[in-house]
C-alpha cells in the first residue's frame, strides 16, 4: 500500500515530464537558447528560445522591440561561428548597435528577396543549411497571401536541425499556425510586454513586462528629461559632442 | 596487368544525341554529298526501318521527318579524348586505341575502388551519366580486352590461363584488317579466333602476313603490346551540339549536366577544383548567352554545380532556343581530396557555409544578400557598410563601436534608410498624425562630415510617442531646426 501511494505521488508530481495536468505548465525538455531575460525564461519550455521548432512572434508594429528581444540569444549564437540570417527585415538593422549587443557582424547575413516565394525559399534553405544558427524571417512585408502549407513546411524543415527559427508577423495574422511557440509583443508604458499565446507543455502564463531600455534611459542626459520636455530648445546639449 | 576496355559502338550518333532526353528520328550520314549512306541511326529512326548502309534518300523516303547530320569525326575524336580525360580519375594509365576505344589499366586501382565489381559498376554508371553506351570488358592484355569489348562480350577475364579459352570463341573478323584477309580466313573455314590459332603458324604467316600472327600473339600476351598513355589537358573546354533547338531550361540543364559530369571527372583526375566555370548557350542567329558561376570556394561536386546552374538558368532569360552548349573550366585551383569525417567537423562546416551562400547567390542574385560591417564615422547613416557576407571585419571596426566613444545601447537596432520628417509645433516634435512626442534622453550632438561635403549637425534625442514606442529623433542644427525620426529602439 505504502509503495503504491508513493508511486502515485511520483506519477502525479508536477515535475514528471510525461504527465500533463490540465492547467499546469508541464516540464518539457526541449533544446533551447537562453533568451537573456530571466523573467521570460521561466515561462518558456526549455527555459529559452526553443531550437528545432518554429517560433512565431506577433508584433503590434514592425520595429516594436522584437529585435531587442531576440538580440541576446542571437549575440550568443554568433559567437558559435554560424550564420545568423535575417530575411526581409522591415528596416535596416543598424550595425554599430548590433556590435554593441555583442553580435559578431561577420556572421550576420541580410537577405532581402523581392517576392514572398523567394523569402520562403531563402528561409527554407537557411533552415536546411548546417551553417545557420538562427533564421529570422519578417513576414507580411508584401501584400501576397502566405500559402497555407508554407509555414507547415518551414516547421518541418526546422525540426530536422537545431536551428533557432523566428518568424515575425503582424499581430493581425491568423491565430492558428504550426508554430510551436507563439508570442505577442506590445508596448505599455516604458515596458515591452510579452504575452505567450501558445507554448509546448500548455498553460498560458500572465504577460511578462520587460524593460528592454534600462541602460538607454538611465544615461546622464536622461536624468534631466523633465527640463527637456518643458523646453528642449533652451537647454544646451551636455552630452558628447563630436 | 589488367586492362579494361571501353568500346563506344554508337559514338558517331551519341556525339549528337547525348544532350537530349527524348530524341527525334535522327540518322548520321557518311557525308553531305549526294549518294551518301547512313552510318548510324537512333532508335526512333530504326523503328521506322532506317538502318546503317542505307542510301540517304531511301532512308528519308522511309521515315518522313528524318533528321540527318553528316558524321563529324573530328568531334568524335575530341569527345573520345574528353572521355579519356574523365576516366583518368580511375587510373593513371589511360590509352586511346586506334579503333576508337579506350583502354584503362586498372590493376593498381582495384584495391582503392573496392574490387573489380565495384570499379566496373562505378565506370559503367559514370559512362551512362556522360550519356554514352559502351561495351566494357576486362582482360590481362589490352588487345584482348579491346576485342572482347568490340565483340560486345562483357567478360571479365582476370587470369592469363583463362584468356586463351575465352579468346577462342571470338569471331575471326576482329583480327582482320582488310577485306582480303577476311576472305582468306573465310576460305580456310576459320570463323573464330580459335580456328585461326589451330592453323599452322608458318603457313598462316606466309598467306595472311606476319601482322596477323603478331596480333594474335599480342592478344594472348606472348608479345609485348606497349600503349601510349593519354595525358590530360591543362584546361577543359567542350561543346555539345544539340540535335534540335532547345528552349526549355530543364532540357538545357540535362544537356549541360552531361558536360558538367565530364568537367568534374577531369577535375578529380587532375586534382583541381573549379571556381568560375563559364557556360555559353549558343542560339540560332549567332546569339550567345553567357552564364558564369561565381563560387566562393573551389569545387568539383557535380550535384552542387548542377544546382547552382539550375538556379541561374531559372533566372536567366534566353532570347531564343539554343542549338549548342559550350563549357569552359575557367580558372582552376588545386583542390586536394579530403578524408570524410564520421562526425561533422570544421572543414565540412566551412564547406556547407560557402555552399549556402553560393546557392542564395545563384537564385536570388548577389545584390540581394549582404553582410554588415561597421565603419568608422560619426554620422549614423555612414557608420555601417554593406559587404560580402562573411567578409573579414573592417580593421577600423573598434574605432567607433568602442565604449570610450559611444556608450553602449545608445544606438537603435533599427535605422531608417532615409530619415522620416516629423511635424513640429514650437520646439516639440509631433508625429505626422499630430500626437506630440516626449523626449526622454538627449541631446547627443553629432556634428561631422564638414570635410567631405556631407556635413551633418544634429541633436539626437530618445523620444516616446503615443503608442509607447521609443524613437531616435533628431533636430537639424540649422535655420530650419526640422525634426526627423532616424531609428526605432522599440
Amino acid at each position: 500500500m505504502n509503495t503504491s501511494q508513493s508511486f502515485v505521488r511520483a506519477l502525479t508530481s508536477p515535475t514528471h515530464p510525461n504527465l500533463w495536468r490540465g492547467n499546469d505548465f508541464a516540464l518539457v525538455t526541449t533544446p533551447s537558447v537562453p533568451t537573456g531575460y530571466a523573467e521570460l525564461d521561466v515561462h518558456l519550455p526549455g527555459a529559452g528560445w526553443p531550437t528545432g521548432v518554429l517560433t512565431e512572434i506577433h508584433v503590434e508594429r514592425p520595429g516594436i522591440g522584437e529585435l531587442q528581444l531576440v538580440m541576446p540569444a542571437v549575440a550568443r549564437l554568433t559567437q558559435a561561428d554560424r550564420w545568423q540570417v535575417m530575411i526581409a527585415p522591415p528596416y535596416l538593422p543598424y550595425a554599430p548597435a548590433l556590435a554593441a549587443h555583442g553580435v559578431k557582424l561577420s556572421r550576420l547575413m541580410l537577405i532581402r528577396p523581392k517576392t514572398l516565394t523567394e523569402q520562403l525559399w531563402a528561409c527554407e534553405q537557411a533552415l536546411q543549411s548546417e551553417s545557420c544558427g538562427a533564421v529570422m524571417l519578417w513576414l507580411d512585408q508584401t501584400s501576397e497571401r502566405i500559402p497555407e502549407n508554407a509555414l507547415r513546411r518551414l516547421q518541418l524543415t526546422a525540426e530536422r536541425r537545431d536551428v533557432l527559427a523566428m518568424l515575425f508577423r503582424a499581430s493581425r495574422a491568423s491565430s492558428c499556425t504550426q508554430a510551436a511557440l507563439r508570442l505577442h509583443v506590445s508596448r505599455q508604458e516604458n515596458n515591452t510586454v510579452v504575452r505567450i499565446l501558445k507554448r509546448r507543455g500548455g498553460g498560458i502564463p500572465a504577460p511578462v513586462a520587460l524593460d528592454l531600455h534600462k541602460t538607454l534611459l538611465r544615461r546622464p542626459g536622461a536624468a534631466r528629461r523633465e527640463t527637456f520636455e518643458q523646453n528642449p530648445a533652451t537647454v544646451a546639449p551636455v552630452f558628447v559632442t563630436h | 596487368m589488367l586492362w579494361l576496355a571501353l568500346h563506344f559502338r554508337h559514338l558517331p550518333l551519341e556525339v549528337f544525341t547525348r544532350g537530349t532526353r527524348d530524341p527525334q528520328p535522327l540518322a548520321i550520314t557518311s557525308g553531305a554529298e549526294t549518294g551518301a549512306t547512313i552510318v548510324a541511326a537512333n532508335r526512333p529512326a530504326q523503328t521506322r526501318g532506317v538502318s546503317a548502309g542505307m542510301n540517304v534518300s531511301a532512308a528519308c523516303a522511309l521515315a518522313s521527318g528524318l533528321h540527318t547530320i553528316a558524321r563529324d569525326t573530328a568531334k568524335e575524336h575530341a569527345t573520345l579524348a574528353r572521355i579519356a580525360a574523365w576516366s583518368l580519375q580511375f587510373t593513371s594509365l589511360v590509352s586511346i586505341a586506334e579503333s576508337g576505344g579506350l583502354l584503362l589499366e586498372i590493376e593498381g586501382s582495384l584495391k582503392l575502388f573496392g574490387g573489380l565489381n565495384k570499379l566496373h559498376q562505378h565506370i559503367a554508371r559514370g559512362i551512362a551519366e556522360l550519356g554514352f553506351n559502351a561495351h566494357i570488358a576486362c582482360a590481362p592484355t589490352p588487345l584482348a580486352a579491346l576485342w572482347f569489348a568490340r565483340a560486345g562480350v562483357a567478360v571479365r577475364v582476370q587470369h592469363q590461363d583463362a584468356l586463351r579459352h575465352a579468346l577462342e570463341k571470338l569471331p575471326a573478323d576482329l583480327v582482320c584488317d582488310t577485306i582480303n584477309t577476311r576472305n582468306l580466313l573465310d576460305s580456310f573455314g576459320a570463323r573464330t579466333l580459335g580456328d585461326c590459332l589451330k592453323l599452322p603458324r608458318d603457313g598462316l604467316a606466309r598467306r595472311a602476313g606476319q601482322r596477323l600472327l603478331d596480333q594474335l600473339d599480342r592478344a594472348l600476351g606472348m608479345h609485348p603490346d606497349p600503349r601510349l598513355p593519354f595525358v590530360a589537358p591543362q584546361t577543359y573546354a567542350a561543346t555539345l551540339p544539340l540535335p534540335a533547338p532547345v528552349a526549355h531550361a530543364d532540357a538545357l540543364l540535362f544537356a549541360a549536366r552531361r558536360l558538367l559530369a565530364e568537367l568534374c571527372g577531369w577535375l578529380s583526375a587532375t586534382g583541381h577544383g573549379v571556381q568560375c566555370p563559364r557556360f555559353e548557350f549558343i542560339h540560332e542567329k549567332q546569339l550567345v548567352t553567357v552564364i558564369t558561376l561565381e563560387l566562393a570556394s573551389a569545387s568539383r561536386d557535380l550535384d552542387h554545380l548542377t544546382t547552382l546552374l539550375r538556379e541561374r538558368l531559372a533566372r536567366t532569360e534566353l532570347p531564343c532556343a539554343a542549338v549548342e552548349i559550350a563549357i569552359a573550366s575557367g580558372r582552376v585551383t588545386p583542390l586536394a581530396s579530403r578524408n570524410l569525417a564520421f562526425l561533422p567537423d570544421s572543414a565540412s562546416h566551412e564547406e556547407s557555409s560557402s555552399r549556402f551562400v553560393e546557392r542564395l547567390n545563384a537564385r536570388l542574385g548577389a545584390n540581394t544578400i549582404c553582410g554588415l560591417t561597421p565603419h568608422a564615422d560619426y554620422r549614423p547613416e555612414r557608420a555601417w557598410r554593406a559587404c560580402r557576407p562573411g567578409a573579414p571585419a573592417n580593421v577600423n571596426e573598434n574605432a567607433i563601436a568602442s565604449p570610450a566613444t559611444v556608450p553602449p545601447f545608445t544606438r537603435p537596432l533599427w535605422l531608417l534608410s532615409t530619415p522620416r520628417p516629423l511635424r513640429e509645433t514650437g520646439a516639440a516634435p509631433q508625429e505626422p498624425d499630430g500626437n506630440p512626442l516626449s523626449l526622454l534622453a538627449g541631446p547627443e550632438r553629432i556634428e561631422a562630415g564638414w570635410w567631405d561635403g556631407q556635413h551633418v549637425a544634429r541633436d539626437y534625442f530618445v523620444a516616446r510617442n503615443k503608442a509607447q514606442s521609443l524613437l531616435w529623433v533628431y533636430r537639424e542644427r540649422d535655420i530650419t531646426a526640422r525634426w526627423y525620426v532616424h531609428g526605432f529602439f522599440s
